[in-house]
């Protein structure tokens, strides 16, 4: 019998896992230290939770893993998630609601069925969720935190862009649609459909020189915003309310001193998202997406209960992660080879590589086949003097030691601790 | 080089084999009597040809075990929207066998659009044989909460007690209207077409043979096109009037019939119009707070499980088949009918050095090939496979005539036999028995609700029981 894999999965092998980490640890502790709690929901859930209007479209939910349970006699089926802002925003509504406001975030894996080979079936996002409040410094504070994490990842050149999930549909409202139809444009759009608003323009030639501006211009600055509104003031006063939302938030953005560039045809993967839309990329790689989803949470059975978030993907983020900045966060690593394996000369070497761990290196015992290549020192005991010499395995140069204490000097202290 | 090709039972054989005919294959054989599902053709004598269930079509011309097929469009449809990639080239639209796959509704609860189903915030029930099909309907009208349930037939019978909507398979909109159903909207035209494996297509020579029907069309035979639909004719029928003291009971249809008329008789329990002439799938039983629907054995342990039915008689397989997915349902024998004996059985070709599981199992480990497990009881199956460690296997699974699959398109069948004489005329064995399988009567553990129901669910038991015992 082969073993193999299944298809369209990975292993994240060790050197990855060191990365992946990395990149939660830098996460999670960000998360930490702006009052963010931590949540895992289960793996799986029932299908119906994603497939109201408004939550996944259906070119998401044709590739979604969903099965009947061993109780499933009812024909309900349960789905292997694929997607985690609903889970958090179905927890919500189960255990928190009475608290109003929740900052919460997670690190979980998604499933969507994948055919091209360029993406996994399986995802992995470090999230955010803000729930339950609706200012435009929710979204803010969300931008911000998105930001700093990839400063901390050590990314360079992150570029921020911004659309709005309200401004689209009010465009699609203009096009004199039915709600059905604009439902379905807006399905399009998010699945990552550009054209369709070409189609569209396409379809309504006295349109077409009026909303193309908004279509295809990319801008940035809160000043091309006030030109669209300046432009659409008289014609489509519609707009207004989410232009202004939209203004308001690059003006913040402008005044703390951000970069961003507006596009407001993209939004691809953005199925539930009402207000703001942001993506981060470096170079092309998208790394990050997030944006404001009020109705989701009434869609799915809730109150009428505002909300933000963003996502980090993992699987994007583990190639871009540079050595040094990972080499920084991990500890050196020190082999330790006993002359002989009397019970004394063990237990020597037992003792002293705790002591060493205790300051924060990762040490480990030669058990025969550890190339001394892959770590950073190694540590030779005997029971003769010298007890202990020190190998730098880069510059190859050996130096003594007679104690435990001795040895952490000549270390230099580059643990962890 | 040789070429295989799949050819349909059932509704498109007539003239399935009207146009072969034509086109001068010289198949022997090939009409409602054969004895053997292997032809051979006159003309192109590289060619082997097996006839299947149609459903079985695409699958085996998907999975490269036939170059060519001939089936409906509904079953292609049915395969590849759900594997958006599976194998299958569609040549030809060979023009017979037409008619529409409908959304229909009972005639006493309409749904008038499908936008009123869109906004229903109650579960949407809707039974179908068309069960992905079913599926993406669901999510691509984005309803909020639906279940499908997977059916081997009868779907005109479901709403709308059992179902809000039945999807199925029509001649026309007409039809849907005789079977006591409005159409809710049409998702496809059927009918006959040629289909090819992709790999087949691309790398074969199967031009001869394509063009040999392609020279054929369009077919000379007379399409009975009806024109639009016109108002409700035909039965309809009442909906059920039953509240939670009434005892719902599904009767089988099909073969089993004449027996459970018998039984039901002996048991003196009158039933009125059952079997039907007229395809009557409701008939009134003599007993009081009792209303009934005629439906396929195959598919009553999941609506007994599901709160559809209280009582059924259906065949303890069928059941045995319900609890290896769902080992906690609800769906329970009351009472053993003593009728259609038949033996669940692991059956093998003769050519292959095995006579018990257990030398089966030692060569399934040395092969490096995928064990092709096929069978009508696809949880039976998965099963058996499983709890003896046959390895890396796949269950195909298929809607009558297995003894054909082996050996060249499974290796492995779980089928039912009553003799074992079928089994013995395709030059196959039988290397281990599952279980005896008879008719039963089977009730759902938590039905009875009120003391009224469970007081006339045991007397039916009773009289059953009686008629059991004296026969």
């Amino acid at each position: 019998m082969r073993v193999q894999r299944c298809k369209g999965t990975r292993d994240i092998s060790p050197e990855e896992m060191n990365r992946f980490r990395f990149i939660e640890g830098v996460f999670r502790e960000c998360c930490l230290k702006g009052g963010y709690r931590e949540i895992r929901t289960p793996t799986l859930e029932y299908l119906h939770l994603f497939t109201s209007t408004g939550t996944l479209t259906p070119g998401t939910l044709g590739k979604v893993y969903s099965f009947l349970d061993w109780d499933g006699w009812s024909g309900e089926r349960v789905v292997l998630r694929p997607d985690a802002t609903i889970p958090v925003a179905r927890s919500y509504i189960e255990t928190m609601q009475d608290q109003g406001l929740a900052k919460l975030f997670y690190v979980a894996n998604t499933f969507i069925f994948e055919e091209t080979g360029k993406e996994n079936r399986e995802r992995w996002d470090c999230g955010a969720e803000l729930i339950g409040a609706s200012s435009t410094t929710a979204d803010m504070e969300l931008i911000i935190l998105a930001l700093e994490i990839l400063k901390k990842l050590g990314l360079a050149k992150v570029e921020l862009r911004l659309s709005h999930a309200g401004l689209i549909r009010a465009l699609l409202a203009e096009f004199g649609l039915t709600p059905q139809e604009q439902a379905d444009v807006f399905d399009q759009i998010m699945d990552g459909d550009r054209t369709a608003f070409t189609r569209l323009k396409a379809k309504s030639p006295e349109l077409r020189d009026t909303l193309s501006p908004l279509l295809d211009l990319k801008g940035q600055s809160a000043g091309f915003l006030r030109n669209l509104k300046a432009l659409f003031r008289r014609d489509l006063p519609e707009f207004e309310p989410a232009l202004d939302n939209f203004i308001d938030i690059v003006d913040l953005l402008e005044a703390l001193g951000y970069s961003y560039q507006i596009d407001i045809a993209s939004g691809r993967g953005f199925e539930y998202y009402t207000g703001v839309i942001f993506q981060l990329y470096t170079g092309n790689t998208r790394v990050a997406r997030g944006g404001r989803y009020d109705a989701l949470i009434p869609l799915i059975g809730g109150q009428d209960v505002p909300a933000s978030g963003f996502a980090l993907y993992v699987d994007r983020l583990i190639g871009l992660i540079r050595p040094e900045v990972l080499n920084e966060h991990i500890p050196e690593r020190i082999l330790v080879r006993t002359s002989g394996d009397t019970p004394d000369m063990v237990r020597e070497g037992f003792l002293v590589a705790t002591r060493l761990r205790d300051a924060g290196y990762a040490v480990e015992t030669d058990l025969g086949g550890q190339p001394s290549t892959d770590v950073r020192w190694t540590l030779e005991l005997s029971k003769e003097k010298p007890r202990f010499v020190v190998t730098d395995t880069t510059t190859k140069k050996k130096s003594e030691a007679q104690t435990a204490e001795e040895v952490l000097g000549l270390l230099g202290g580059k643990g962890d601790s | 080089m040789t070429v295989k090709i799949a050819l349909p039972k059932g509704r498109l054989l007539e003239t399935t084999s009207a146009l072969l005919q034509a086109a001068d294959w010289g198949l022997e054989d090939y009409d409602e009597s054969m004895r053997n599902y292997r032809l051979q053709s006159r003309r192109f004598t590289d060619l082997q040809a097996k006839v299947f269930n149609e459903r079985d079509i695409p699958v085996q011309v998907a999975i490269g075990n036939y170059d060519l097929g001939i089936c409906g469009l509904d079953w292609v449809e049915e395969l590849s929207i759900k594997f958006t990639s599976a194998a299958l080239v569609r040549l030809r639209d060979l023009g017979y066998g037409e008619g529409i796959l409908c959304l229909a509704a009972s005639r006493s609860q309409p749904v008038l659009n499908l936008e009123e189903l869109r906004v229903e915030p109650d579960l949407i029930r809707i039974a179908s044989e068309y069960p992905n099909l079913a599926e993406h309907l669901a999510l691509s009208q984005r309803l909020r909460r639906f279940s499908i349930f997977p059916l081997w037939g009868a779907a005109e019978a479901y709403p709308p007690e059992s179902a809000t909507l039945a999807l199925l398979s029509c001649r026309t909109e007409q039809d849907v209207l005789d079977r006591g159903l409005v159409p809710v909207n049409v998702i496809q035209n059927n009918s006959a077409l040629l289909i090819a494996n992709r790999s087949s297509w691309e790398q074969k020579n199967l031009s001869e043979i394509v063009e040999s029907i392609d020279r054929q069309l369009p077919l000379s035979v007379t399409n009975r096109k009806e024109t639009a639909a016109k108002k409700p004719a035909g039965m309809g029928y009442e909906p059920w009037q039953a509240d939670e003291d009434t005892v719902r009971i599904a009767l089988p249809d099909g073969h089993q019939q004449a027996p459970t008329a018998k039984l039901l008789g002996n048991a003196g329990i009158r039933v009125e119009d059952y079997p039907s002439e007229n395809g009557n799938r409701r008939p009134a039983a003599d007993i009081e707070g009792v209303v009934i629907k005629v439906i396929r054995p195959q598919d009553m342990p999941l609506q007994v499980a599901n709160g559809n039915f209280d009582l059924a008689i259906t065949g303890r397989d069928w059941l045995t088949d319900h609890l290896a997915v769902f080992p906690s349902s609800p769906a329970t024998e009351l009472l053993d009918l003593k009728s259609s004996k038949v033996k669940i059985v692991a059956v093998v070709s003769n050519e292959v050095p095995a006579d018990d599981i257990f030398s089966l199992r030692q060569l399934v480990t040395r092969q490096n090939t995928p064990f092709r497990v096929a069978s009508e009881y696809v949880n039976i199956a998965d099963k058996y496979a499983r709890d003896n460690h046959l390895g890396m296997y796949k269950v195909v699974p298929t809607w009558g005539a297995t003894e054909a699959f082996l050996p060249e398109d499974a290796d492995l069948l779980i089928e039912n036999t009553e003799t074992g004489r079928t089994i013995a005329r395709h030059n196959l064995k039988i290397i281990d028995t599952l279980f005896k399988s008879t008719g039963c009567l089977i009730g759902n553990k938590d039905a009875a609700t009120s003391p009224l129901k469970k007081e006339r669910i045991r007397l039916i038991v009773e009289k059953l029981e009686a008629a059991v015992g004296r026969e």
